[in-house]
């Protein structure tokens, strides 16, 4: 099994370093070329607009949309606003993930939190029982669903942090930035 | 739920985020707007870039908290500001407006001569200027979450950054071949606190990101920070001292990904207009030279 992650910016080394944690061979994805043979894609953090104004300045929207329309597809989050249908702003989008965003919804730096989630999916998936630790810096909000979107986490006042549709998965906080590995894990499940 | 804010991991997270990109020097909101459109990952909003401030001579210090504000209203990247070495009372007044990083820089008037900030008592997560790898330690040591190497600010000329970050990794290389009992002497000789050094001779690296700055002008001065082993580059006065500011600012956007690609070096080179006016450091008296300050 091969996964490509998005190198455009951002911190692609780290979820590189964590596949490798878990024995997943990884190629950096900078061109449409690097995607042949690829099994699936993690889209890491970074600043949506550099990573967006990037794929289009080397043709990479289409072949990411293609590749993604049947393939296993994992957004942390500027790579969760990437591939959202909506970001209510006027960057680009792959739009493949029936979700809604909200960037910054937390506000700036200073108010950048982490907490405990409990993401019962992903307990089950890993036969784990205690709660992930989540890490959200200048976090986007899942702000709505629809289509087939599973939300798999939220917040106490019942703002969403982690969703799935089919073999696509998107979340405002970054599992890279833990030594915890049971989303990559849980990723690596629906891409096999 | 318990919600933790502004821990260790925040601070040094956003700077993971800014990884693989570039960091622009702007002074209004129209530069802001050039340079997020370029794909910066983040502005620098100061009132004067380094060639400036050489040019102009006098006390640098830090920025109209007014025109901070009104870049941090004009783009939806991070925002960073600079305050003085030392001038903690600016450091609280950035906090205070919410800027997203501080940089604690040279290339403002000093404001202590003996002392930086104690960094760790901020919410707010800063960046620091280093030459060598103590110096970046002790920075790091003092609570800084994100380094970058000093080069020499405002002259277009990239040999000390190319110094600067060839000493740092150089040193965190030559930590690699050192056993256990070496590694005290290396901390006392480098003025590096011994347990930061313990942690660069565990894992390879420096504890935290690791940019570049100070005197990248061109597209392939950025690749060659990058292939030298940075995390990515702060432009200062080489975008917007150049003839064409939005074209080369997309095209060392594009030089940072793609800076192993020598191909799509020499395209996005190509037809760049005036770089900025250099400044040879190597001719520049002692006095001028702002990677000095610092201790």
């Amino acid at each position: 099994m091969k996964i490509g992650i998005l190198a455009l910016q951002g911190d692609f080394a780290e979820h590189i370093s964590m596949l490798k944690q878990i024995g997943v061979d990884t190629v950096e994805v900078r061109l449409p070329k690097h995607l042949d043979g690829l099994d699936g894609l993690i889209m890491p953090g970074g600043e949506s607009t550099t990573i967006g104004k990037l794929a289009v300045a080397y043709d990479l929207m289409e072949p990411l949309k293609q590749f993604g329309k049947s393939h296993a597809v994992w957004g942390t989050c500027a790579g969760a606003i990437f591939l959202s249908k909506d970001a209510s702003s006027d960057q680009p989008l792959l739009g493949l993930m029936n979700i809604k965003v909200q960037r910054n919804a937390f506000g700036r730096q200073v108010e950048s939190f982490e907490t405990d989630l409990e993401i019962d999916e992903l307990m089950k998936a890993t036969g784990t029982e205690h709660p992930y630790h989540a890490v959200f810096i200048r976090a986007p909000i899942i702000e709505s669903v629809s289509g087939n979107v599973k939300v798999l986490a939220a917040l106490d006042d019942g703002r969403i942090v982690a969703a799935q549709e089919g073999r696509w998965l998107a979340t405002s906080f970054h599992p890279e930035l833990t030594s915890d590995a049971r989303f990559h894990e849980f990723f690596i499940s629906l891409v096999s | 739920m318990e919600i933790k804010i502004a821990t260790w991991t925040e601070k040094k997270g956003l700077a993971q985020m800014l990884k693989g990109g570039v960091i622009m020097d702007v002074v209004n909101a129209e530069q802001a707007k050039i340079a997020e459109d370029a794909g910066a990952c983040a502005v620098m909003a100061l009132e004067r870039v380094p060639a400036d401030i050489r040019a102009d001579g006098g006390v640098a210090r830090m920025s109209d908290p007014d025109m901070i504000l009104k870049i941090m209203d004009a783009v939806s990247i991070p925002v960073m500001a600079k305050c003085r070495i030392g001038h903690f009372v600016e450091a609280q007044i950035l906090e205070a407006i919410g800027v997203d990083y501080i940089d604690e820089s040279e290339v403002l008037t000093p404001a202590d001569e003996e002392h930086h900030i104690l960094k760790h008592a901020f919410k707010v997560p800063f960046v620091c200027g280093c030459r060598n790898i103590g110096e970046a330690l002790r920075r790091i040591g003092e609570g800084a979450a994100m380094i970058r190497t000093k080069g020499e600010a405002g002259t277009g000329d990239v040999v000390e950054a190319v110094r600067h970050a060839r000493s740092v990794i150089g040193s965190i290389r030559q930590l690699q071949g050192m056993n256990a009992e070496e590694l005290m002497t290396f901390a006392k000789n480098n003025g590096a606190p011994y347990e930061l050094v313990k942690e660069v001779k565990t894992h390879g690296r420096m504890p935290v990101v690791n940019f570049a700055a100070g005197g990248v002008a061109t597209p392939a001065d950025a690749a060659l920070m990058m292939q030298l082993g940075v995390d990515g580059v702060f432009v200062g006065s080489g975008i917007f001292k150049s003839g064409d500011p939005a074209r080369r600012a997309a095209a060392i956007v594009k030089s940072v990904t793609h800076y192993q690609d020598a191909s799509i070096l020499a395209e996005v080179s190509r037809n760049l207009g005036e770089a900025m006016v250099g400044r040879n450091v190597s001719q520049m008296p002692e006095a001028e030279r702002l990677a000095g300050r610092g201790w």
